[in-house]
């Protein structure tokens, strides 16, 4: 079907962004459900955490400027790393990584909403007061003081009688519910609401590193979530899953926990070399070389992620047969990583390179995660690994990792996408002064920390004397430190500028070709006033002119179309929910009903009555016709029979 | 003024069933949760068992069969109404649906009763040692997903007696008994674990 573009494309628009709007003012606020505003507050949140974590580790480096330092106790600082490491992991890496699903996985395939928009307002309730909840128990000195591994038989009520330990496994709680669902939205999303034409082998590798990172959610958080309860259960009720002396077995922890803690650690990985594959791609003006490689790496990765948590575990004396094959799998994970690596090699080879702020951060990526990916091999081979365990080296190698792997491809995602979130550009030249503070202040800090750990200066001891000679060593890591605090402050205050006053952007200053920069910036309430079809992997180069645009869809209300999942042909329209301030009150009954339950186990029993009747009341329907269809008694359905197969008008 | 060409979604149904619904793919998301927890409490298990010299520990003995085999069954059977109520959801039947929920919810409440028993005749407490530990654990995840399952088709048969009943509420009717299949399909390895693992160890 051919005609004429005129301004009726889409010509309700004033109508059609007043139907995707969130209400205003204060009590709006908790009813918001637009998965544009849901990801800014998780980016915005999750900053803020890694903000606090960053205060933490800053504290840790003051007292280990020098030897015998009393600035922290020993019980401060077992709560203050402690408190670091679960931050950092469960309240900043893993949000932050879903905040930009939230935000760009719906733009990326030409949606107008997220699926399930309220859950994934809910998950925001429960991260942010799952944070609140950590940080309020610091202050209160309940702090969790076990590390953010929280080993029996020092977790069990025995050795921890406090609260401390309980903090730690509700806070689990209060992530991993907040997680599942967001990873349950983002696959249903990306299977489900594609732009017509975007059949699975066009789908952008960010959002494929999103899909295969929500599904490696769901099958490793329930793992810690069955080994945070089995704790609580051990402390509160008296059961005995940890507990030696009524044959429960320390280890079974460990092996629950880890079963998720290295599966995390590709949750947290896998989304940043998405974000490598699609900056690298926009910088080299080129399609991404090896796009089936990548994506087939992608989801290997997920497959062994899965089997190599037992080389956390080799200073436990475990059968020696076993060990070999977890070396040899943890050897073998390299080699998809390694596919990876070359393919954006070959992508910028042969692309012409653009070197701006979010490049930069890439190349830091390259510099800093090989190192860590170095270490890690070495880390795989048990002689080294019982050698070196416990000690500074490790904190160094994951240090790379994960701030090579993850936060400079993040910083890197900043600057690629602040002008697409706020309309307005980051200055080029404070970026560079704070990625190259940044870069430098990260190896300063981390780089010693290798030779402190091959020099046996162990990890999570609050002081060292003297004479173990560490002093000059520890003294240029918190020089790095500080340098890295600086690089940060410089870069909020950029942030707080530019949003204010930067300059105007383009909408799309990149000239990237993703549909996330089809639409202005920042992007209008529906997304895509005309929702898009494509004819490529990256539609704003390889669209031919004149494609197709999706009409038909109601204004008035939030009809949004929902494709097949292999081919993305047109399927059926679904009218999605309105704002409601219902996520929000149930994620205060889920609230009460997670820390009551720290006190008594009545908590679960009597707690889960509000919830019970704040989900009842997220369902129960607000209006007669809410879901767009008829009404009971009706003569003839309007819904299809399950085989039946309705066409759309035209083709893109 | 370029050509662009359009596609004309107005003529497709406001819904439909099965797996091309959202709300299937968001089951099917909490399926592969709930099925990896007790994936891993299973594994937990048989972990365990190799701490103990016997199994089940000093002396104990094993739960009584009869409770959990007549709940086994019980649940077996209430895929049957289960399954008319996701086919009459799918012809978008009120009469049927109505008929068929409120025969399951009396499945619900069997099950749910029975379960009680089933609790008292585990033949050990959960804290005696890490046996009876794993097997309440073992016992009350799924118990949690019994009784969660009874609430919310509790919730949804009153809706499909007081109304407004949409067209489409009917979807949801299907997506509850898909739903209704994991919770009775996990319980059949549950089931074995708990009352056969002692028996054949």
């Amino acid at each position: 079907m051919m005609r004429r573009h005129d301004p009726s494309i889409g010509g309700d628009l004033e109508r059609l962004e007043e139907t995707w709007a969130d209400p205003n003012g204060w009590y709006g606020w908790f009813m918001h459900v637009d998965h544009k505003s849901i990801g800014r507050r998780y980016l915005l949140t999750a900053f803020g955490f890694f903000l606090l974590g960053g205060v933490l580790a800053a504290l840790m480096r003051v007292q280990l400027s020098r030897p015998d330092n009393t600035f922290l106790g020993p019980d401060l600082y077992n709560e203050i790393f402690s408190t670091h490491g679960t931050t950092m992991m469960f309240l900043f890496a893993v949000p932050v990584m879903q905040g930009l699903g939230i935000y760009f996985v719906p733009l990326m395939v030409g949606a107008r909403s997220i699926a399930f928009p309220r859950l994934v307002a809910f998950s925001y309730w429960m991260l942010l007061f799952g944070g609140i909840f950590l940080y309020v128990s610091f202050l209160l000195n309940a702090g969790p003081d076990v590390g953010w591994f929280s080993y029996p038989p020092l977790a069990e009520s025995l050795y921890t009688p406090s609260k401390r330990a309980d903090v730690w496994a509700q806070l689990i709680t209060f992530t991993e519910v907040g997680s599942l669902a967001v990873a349950v939205s983002l696959i249903t999303t990306a299977l489900k609401l594609r732009a017509p034409g975007m059949t699975l082998n066009r789908i952008p590798i960010f959002v494929w590193a999103q899909v295969v990172t929500s599904f490696m959610v769901l099958f490793a958080m329930p793992a810690v979530m069955l080994a945070s309860t089995s704790l609580i259960l051990d402390r509160l009720v008296g059961t005995h899953f940890f507990d030696v002396e009524h044959a429960g077995d320390a280890l079974l922890w460990q092996h629950l926990f880890w079963f998720f803690g290295h599966p995390e650690v590709y949750i947290i990985f896998i989304p940043g070399t998405g974000l490598v594959s699609t900056i690298v791609a926009t910088f080299s003006q080129r399609r991404m070389f090896g796009y089936l490689p990548v994506v087939l790496s992608l989801v290997s990765t997920a497959f062994m992620g899965f089997g190599l948590w037992v080389h956390h575990m080799f200073a436990t004396g475990l059968p020696q047969l076993g060990e070999s094959f977890f070396t040899a799998a943890s050897i073998i994970i390299a080699i998809p990583t390694g596919t990876q690596i070359f393919c954006w090699i070959a992508t910028m080879w042969s692309g012409r390179i653009v070197v701006r702020t979010p490049m930069l951060w890439i190349l830091g990526f390259f510099a800093i995660f090989i190192a860590g990916g170095l270490t890690g091999v070495m880390l795989a081979a048990v002689p080294l690994n019982t050698q070196v365990h416990d000690t500074f080296f490790v904190v160094a190698h994951f240090h790379y990792v994960l701030i090579g792997g993850a936060v400079f491809p993040l910083f890197a995602a900043f600057y690629y996408w602040f002008p697409k979130i706020t309309g307005r550009l980051l200055s080029e030249r404070l970026g560079t002064w704070v990625f190259g503070l940044l870069f430098a202040g990260f190896n300063l800090t981390f780089f010693p920390m290798h030779i402190l750990g091959l020099h046996g200066m162990p990890r999570r001891v609050y002081t060292y004397p003297a004479a173990m000679g560490w002093g000059s060593l520890n003294l240029l890591a918190s020089i790095g430190a500080a340098l890295m605090a600086c690089a940060i402050v410089m870069f909020l205050v950029d942030a707080i500028r530019a949003y204010v006053a930067g300059a105007a952007a383009a909408h799309n200053p990149w000239n990237a070709g993703t549909l996330e920069w089809a639409t202005s910036s920042p992007p209008p309430n529906s997304n895509f006033p005309s929702p898009p079809t494509v004819a490529g992997r990256e539609p704003l180069w390889e669209n031919p002119p004149g494609q197709a645009v999706v009409v038909g869809l109601r204004a008035d209300a939030r009809d949004v179309l929902v494709t097949h999942v292999l081919d993305a042909e047109p399927d059926h329209r679904l009218l999605f929910p309105e704002p409601s301030i219902w996520p929000f009150l149930t994620g205060i009954a889920t609230t009460v009903l997670f820390i009551w339950s720290i006190f008594t186990p009545w908590g679960v029993v009597y707690g889960a009555v509000p919830v019970f009747v704040m989900l009842v009341g997220w369902f129960w329907p607000k209006s007669a016709h809410e879901g767009g269809t008829q009404l009971w008694p009706f003569a003839h359905r309007m819904l299809p029979r399950p085989n039946e197969t309705p066409a759309a008008g035209g083709a893109i | 003024m370029s050509e662009v060409r359009t596609l004309d979604v107005s003529t497709l149904p406001p819904g439909a069933f099965g797996s091309r619904t959202l709300t299937f793919w968001g089951t099917l998301g909490i399926v592969i949760i709930e099925g990896t927890v007790f994936a891993l409490a299973i594994g937990a298990y048989f972990y365990l068992v190799t701490r103990f010299p016997a199994w089940p520990p000093h002396g104990l003995a094993a739960p009584d069969l009869r409770w959990g085999t007549l709940n086994t069954l019980v649940l077996l059977a209430s895929l049957i109404p289960n399954e008319l109520t996701r086919r009459a959801g799918e012809h978008v039947d009120l009469h049927r649906v109505r008929i068929w929920m409120v025969v399951c919810l009396a499945f619900a409440v069997a099950f749910n009763v029975v379960r009680v028993y089933e609790f008292a005749h585990l033949n050990v407490m959960w804290d005696h040692d890490a046996y009876g530990s794993i097997v309440w654990l073992l016992l009350g995840l799924h118990t949690t997903h019994i009784i969660t399952d009874f609430l919310d088709s509790s919730v949804l048969t009153t809706l499909m007696f007081m109304g407004p009943v949409e067209e489409h509420r009917f979807v949801d009717v299907e997506e509850n008994a898909v739903y209704w299949y994991f919770v009775v399909l996990a319980w059949l390895p549950i089931y074995g674990v708990i009352y056969w693992a002692p028996r054949v160890l």
